[in-house]
């Protein structure tokens, strides 16, 4: 069980936008976390530097929550170290098909009101709740 | 002084993850079990980061350049194939097996467990695998 935050959602929503925002003011990028990472693989673009400092940005962002909220970080994986393995593949995959992810097409493209993200956000979220349904509810793992 | 930049933005984009809940994989695949345990959590987090984005990016356009480039790089890519249409159906396969997309992972490495850590890598095989099998087996990516 975890349960529903509507406040913490809406303001963690709020600063994921907020940072969205920036980075098309501050550089014109698409906070996409798919190219994001996909640029710093070998081989590297010559812009990669820009996306190797916002993962690090991100990567510390909770390291920094718990030490200044002094509040722990809620984490729990429900699922075995198989299933991250095959789903990381998938989802290495389809995003790069796909050409973006939930912050990429979910948020950045449907700001931007791009019929492809629009699309793709559509297919990947039903996607998962099929996926969902299946793997709890008729395969009962 | 554009990196530093980038680097807070960083951290307000995993603040958010955070703050959130959806660094935690619980929270995510709960919202996806509406025949289960439902967290509408995600939608909320969802709509409140697409406003954001959409009220922002408008005041962002009225400029003519970012602040530290000389364009917006925008995505040009317009057509709906399937390549766009299978690789999310697929995204979301994976996305509802493991609990993590690539936005709560990254911030989730950050807390150091090794779940986040195996995704991770895991992630970055599937994204080379499929770079590869774009480059020998189709044509050249057009995205």
């Amino acid at each position: 069980m975890t349960e529903f935050s509507p406040f913490s959602a809406t303001l963690g929503g709020i600063l994921i936008g907020i940072s969205v925002v920036l980075l098309m003011f501050s550089i014109g990028r698409v906070a996409g976390m798919t190219g994001i990472v996909a640029g710093i693989i070998p081989p590297l673009p010559e812009d990669w530097k820009w996306r190797a400092s916002f993962l690090a940005g991100a990567v510390i962002a909770p390291i920094l929550y718990v030490a200044i909220s002094g509040q722990t970080v809620d984490l729990t994986v429900p699922v075995s170290h198989g299933a991250l393995v095959a789903g990381g593949l998938l989802v290495g995959v389809g995003v790069t098909f796909g050409s973006g992810c939930t912050s990429g097409h979910g948020v950045c493209g449907i700001a931007r009101l791009s019929k492809r993200s629009i699309v793709a956000t559509g297919v990947f979220m039903i996607s998962t709740f099929v996926t969902v349904f299946l793997v709890r509810h008729v395969l009962s793992f | 002084m554009r990196i530093i930049v980038v680097f807070a933005i960083g951290i307000i984009f995993g603040l958010g993850i955070t703050i959130s809940g959806m660094i935690n994989p619980a929270k995510v695949l709960n919202f996806f079990d509406i025949a289960g345990s439902w967290d509408p959590s995600l939608l909320f987090v969802m709509f409140a980061a697409m406003f954001t984005a959409m009220a922002g990016y408008k005041l962002v356009f009225l400029r003519k350049r970012p602040l530290f480039d000389t364009k917006f790089r925008l995505p040009e890519a317009k057509t709906i194939d399937r390549r766009l249409i299978g690789g999310s159906a697929l995204f979301g396969v994976g996305w509802g097996i493991a609990g993590f997309c690539p936005g709560g992972a990254v911030p989730a490495l950050g807390t150091g467990r090794t779940e986040a850590i195996v995704f991770f890598a895991a992630l970055v095989i599937g994204i080379i695998f499929a770079r590869t099998l774009q480059n020998f087996i189709f044509r050249p990516a057009t995205t």
